[in-house]
């Protein structure tokens, strides 16, 4: 199993948050560094995708739908047209339509933009990626003559059919690691200074656009001879967007959960989960703990949510109105443990955030910390109906119980 | 005894007149830390908070004889203060800023490589709570009252829950050797592995608590160590039982995209290497209280 992690491989087909962009963006920036792709163009309507297939001209298109996500044409997100009628055809299914795939979860993505790209002749289909390898704290390469395949499977069947470089970022990439990816994906000799070429521009890709990772799935060679990148997927590092203005810009936010833009647009981090005790605690550690500590005590999570360090009154009344739009949420719980903070400044913003919204559910407050006695005394003597504990064990399992109170009530 | 910073440690501040560093540096000497100084660019020769200013790192080494360092620096301008503390001599340095670029993180570890490991300035952090050798000395940004002095030696990569053990283990009358923050980036300057080897070598330390999490190898790697190379028990959390795949909770590390990287998983593989695990985040303290008197 250890061999797993240190590959890493999955990263490459699960990016997580990273910030991801379009299949025909990331082809777009490719291109510029000198990787070959077929002719294509963007369609926002069937008419679109028509008129884009007669200026590509030919008698084969992929209408493609560009979504926030790999597998896509397992789920149906990908279409071989050989008539302008059937690229109309394709568009119409595709546009509006929500697409589910293994790396969507359940609730899957809309598709809003195609591609509409020249069919290509493919004589074989090869797996390329590099991706930032945590373990030996590098970018790895990684690459597989079989191409087309689910690479997390080949890893665990024939892990000797991936080959793996890593690059030392002090020299970068050098063209004799090329040339060894180059024969590991049994390329011929005639096309070793085309694939050098193309290796060598995805890393400057990368390295100058602050990409956490860039997957070609598939390269493909195609009959005449030449390495196209059939499909792209590049994922970039949030912490550096700062300075990739165009990044920035590339950023299609009707893909990203829109309560998680809300949230990041606050300066809180959130994740939306299924349960339906509504969480709000400070640091990532502590909030994964407390959601553990629900689980434990018989209930489940409705979010995972870090206030972060200064949790001011306003940014305290923000969570809880992000928390509480769940309407899943039964019960909410508080759980802050103060270091810079202060617990009578979080019991102010506790006590002003209720006051202001008209709380439905049960809420549960455990303060710890600088300042504690004073955070108590404030709301206890706030008249309002929080609920109290002491510890953190004790915190959970009140917000289990009254969740279960007020499903009690409800049936 | 402690690891990393004692009573003697010489302290530089970096990022010293900003609003951040100062409160910070304030809170360190309060606390009782040899603070000494500060480094900001272009202020050199001010004093802040009766102490000196200086231009560089090289010349609060040379002329302060600073040890230690800790870096209040924004994000874009991080990595090059961290690879300017190495430069400049500094053997230990933490680096209390969020959001520091992956690729920076890499061209910072690769600086680091280059220097014998004798030689090598010791990173903490990332985006980490710091370090503090209670009654000694702190370097960060923790409540620094909510710790006792003691032999348990903490390594973790979030803060809050960090505190939370602290205070789960002083309600129980047991205190810290020292307690380590590495952060909860991906790349990091220490992992918990490297935390281990030091607490071992620390004949102060009895036990270590280790505080993981979900995502990435680092939690793994330290059990092997500790089957393979440490005589001291050690016990661990690991958070995120309820994290679903493929989504990051709040720290960039945190998050599951390989096989094994899951909280179950993690501590199923951990027990296996004999490492003593937490049965909830709420027994940390009690679980190394019951370690503790069977040694």
């Amino acid at each position: 199993m250890q061999a797993v992690w240190h590959a890493g491989y999955n990263n490459s087909d699960n990016n997580g948050d990273a910030v991801d962009i379009h299949e025909y963006q990331a082809k777009e920036i490719l291109s510029g560094y000198g990787i070959k792709i077929a002719e294509g163009g963007l369609a926002y309507s069937p008419e679109d995708a028509v008129q884009r297939a007669r200026e590509i001209g030919g008698h084969i298109w992929a209408v493609k739908a560009q979504i926030h996500s790999g597998a896509r044409g397992k789920a149906g997100g990908i279409k071989i047209c050989k008539t302008h009628d059937d690229v109309e055809a394709a568009a119409e299914a595709l546009l509006g339509k929500r697409l589910v795939t293994h790396q969507t979860g359940p609730v899957g993505k809309v598709c809003a933009r195609l591609y509409v790209e020249a069919g290509t002749d493919i004589a074989k289909e090869l797996y390329f990626c590099f991706l930032v390898d945590r373990s030996s704290e590098r970018i790895v390469m990684v690459g597989s003559a079989q191409g087309g395949m689910d690479i997390e499977e080949l890893a665990v069947t024939q892990p000797d059919a991936i080959t793996k470089i890593y690059i030392e970022p002090a020299v970068g990439l050098q063209d004799y690691q090329a040339r060894e990816m180059a024969f590991a994906l049994g390329l011929d000799t005639e096309i070793l200074s085309h694939a050098v070429k193309t290796i060598r521009g995805c890393y400057r890709a990368l390295r100058d656009l602050d990409a956490s990772m860039l997957e070609i799935n598939p390269l493909v060679i195609t009959r005449s001879g030449e390495l196209v990148a059939l499909d792209a997927k590049m994922g970039f590092d949030e912490n550096a967007l700062f300075r990739q203005q165009k990044i920035s810009e590339l950023r299609d936010k009707t893909q990203e959960d829109p309560r998680e833009t809300a949230a990041a647009d606050r300066g809180l981090s959130y994740v939306g989960l299924d349960g339906d005790i509504g969480c709000m605690i400070n640091g990532a550690g502590l909030a994964m703990a407390t959601m553990d500590m629900i689980k434990l005590a018989g209930g489940e999570p409705a979010n995972f949510l870090d206030v972060g360090g200064g949790a001011s009154a306003e940014r305290t009344e923000k969570a809880f109105r992000l928390v509480l739009a769940d309407k899943n949420v039964k019960a909410m719980l508080v759980n802050i443990f103060a270091g810079i903070n202060r617990c009578d400044w979080i019991a102010e913003g506790v006590v002003q955030a209720v006051r202001k919204i008209d709380m439905k559910v049960p809420l549960i407050v455990r303060l710890s910390g600088t300042n504690v006695e004073e955070g108590r005394r404030i709301i206890a003597g706030s008249g309002l109906p929080i609920i109290t504990a002491e510890t953190l064990a004790e915190a959970a399992e009140k917000a289990v119980q009254a969740r279960n109170e007020v499903v009690a009530r409800e049936a | 005894m402690a690891i990393l910073i004692n009573e003697t440690t010489r302290i530089i501040v970096q990022g010293f007149t900003g609003k951040i560093g100062s409160f910070h540096a304030q809170d360190m000497m309060n606390y009782g830390s040899l603070v000494v100084g500060g480094v900001t660019p272009g202020k050199g020769g001010q004093t802040h908070l009766g102490l000196p200013v200086f231009n560089t790192v090289k010349e609060a080494v040379q002329q302060a004889e600073a040890e230690a360092s800790i870096i209040f620096v924004p994000p874009a301008f991080a990595a090059d203060s961290i690879i300017e503390a190495a430069d400049a001599g500094i053997k230990y340095c933490v680096a209390i800023t969020d959001g520091i670029p992956t690729q920076d993180m890499m061209t910072v570890k690769s600086f680091l490589r280059r220097f014998a490991k004798e030689d090598r300035m010791v990173l903490t952090g990332p985006n980490c709570a710091g370090t503090i050798s209670p009654g000694r000395s702190m370097l960060g940004i923790m409540p620094g009252h909510i710790y006792m002095q003691g032999n348990v030696g903490i390594v973790g990569r979030s803060g809050t829950l960090g505190y939370e053990a602290a205070d789960q283990m002083k309600r129980l009358g047991i205190g810290i050797s020292t307690s380590v923050g590495i952060g909860g980036d991906p790349i990091n300057g220490s992992s918990h592995r490297d935390v281990l080897e030091l607490f071992e070598q620390d004949p102060e330390t009895k036990v270590v608590l280790m505080i993981g999490e979900i995502g990435g190898p680092q939690e793994v790697d330290a059990g092997f160590f500790a089957r393979d190379h440490m005589t001291k028990p050690v016990v661990a959390y690991i958070a995120g039982l309820t994290a679903p795949e493929g989504r990051r909770m709040g720290h960039a590390g945190a998050i599951i995209s390989s096989a094994g990287e899951s909280a179950s998983e993690k501590v199923a593989l951990l027990r296996e290497l004999g490492v003593t695990i937490c049965p909830t985040p709420a027994a940390m303290g009690a679980t190394i209280a019951e370690v503790l008197a069977n040694i």
